[in-house]
């Protein structure tokens, strides 16, 4: 019998995953590609409750979550471009000039 | 039925997942993170979503990924060598990680739900339609939302034309 908990372990698992990738990867794109994943693991409990507690506003806000995602993907894929053109590398540990 | 279908492809999203973190060449990752995201797709036609499902592939799987494997085939970044900055940062991620896994599993997979139901039960949803039962969830209660959410892709349009613009020095 396939229940809530099943999918909700199943996030967790994801969203774990992709925090360990935001911490172990140095390369900004793969960082970004985890934060995508922890995104995706969000959307999964939204619409693993939406469908138990017979509620569609979990998959209305998936959808919001989904647009959000695609401007912060553009947003930080174009600073990441930015960054290469100025040092030609991309390793977010050579990025620090900001640090206060 | 189910549940073959949802651990084969749960199995398959966590695989792709963790290659997508192991993997040292980003086109790789990208290529990983494409396999999880249809999993996932897979994942909500199983929880009576197919709205949600058909826009995972379009937008996710299509576009946010389709601009990842552009920027990485622009900057070509090449393989990652060597360890992070930090000493130990490998083990002690993957301690954090297991441990969140842990936390996160216990509490909600052990977490009291309310009992209360609301009116969406799935044959409802078959007989109004997925797509117009969640279209007038959006255009109704969540207008507002829904709006700020369009003003919130072009400041995100504004942006990346500032930024991708050359800098005159």
């Amino acid at each position: 019998m396939l229940t809530v908990n099943h999918f909700i372990i199943l996030s967790a698992v994801l969203f774990s995953i992709g925090a360990v990738g935001v911490l172990v990867r140095r390369n900004p794109l793969v960082m970004f590609m985890s934060i995508e994943l922890m995104l995706n693991a969000a959307n999964l409990a939204f619409v693993a409750f939406s469908r138990y507690l017979n509620n569609l506003e979990g998959q209305v806000f998936v959808f919001l979550i989904l647009t959000v995602a695609a401007a912060e993907v553009a947003v930080g894929l174009a600073i990441i471009v930015a960054i290469f053109r100025a040092r030609a590398r991309v390793n977010v540990d050579e990025v620090s000039e900001l640090r206060g | 039925m189910d549940l073959i279908v949802f651990f084969l492809f749960a199995v398959i999203a966590v695989l792709a997942a963790v290659g997508m973190v192991a993997l040292r060449n980003p086109v790789h990752s990208a290529l990983s993170l494409a396999v999880v995201f249809i999993s996932l797709a897979a994942m909500y036609v199983l929880l009576s979503a197919p709205f949600i499902a058909v826009a995972q592939v379009m937008i996710y799987a299509g576009a946010i990924l389709i601009l990842f494997v552009f920027v990485i085939m622009l900057l070509s970044p090449g393989v990652d060598q060597g360890q992070g900055a930090l000493r130990g940062q490998r083990g002690w991620a993957a301690l954090f990680g297991a441990a969140l896994v842990i936390e996160l599993s216990v509490v909600l997979g052990t977490a009291a739900l309310p009992l209360s139901r609301g009116e969406f039960t799935p044959e409802r949803i078959a007989q109004i339609g997925n797509v117009q039962a969640v279209g007038a969830q959006l255009f109704t209660t969540y207008l507002l939302p829904f709006e700020i959410t369009s003003m919130l892709l072009l400041v995100a349009i504004v942006g990346v034309m500032v930024m991708a613009k050359r800098v005159r020095v």
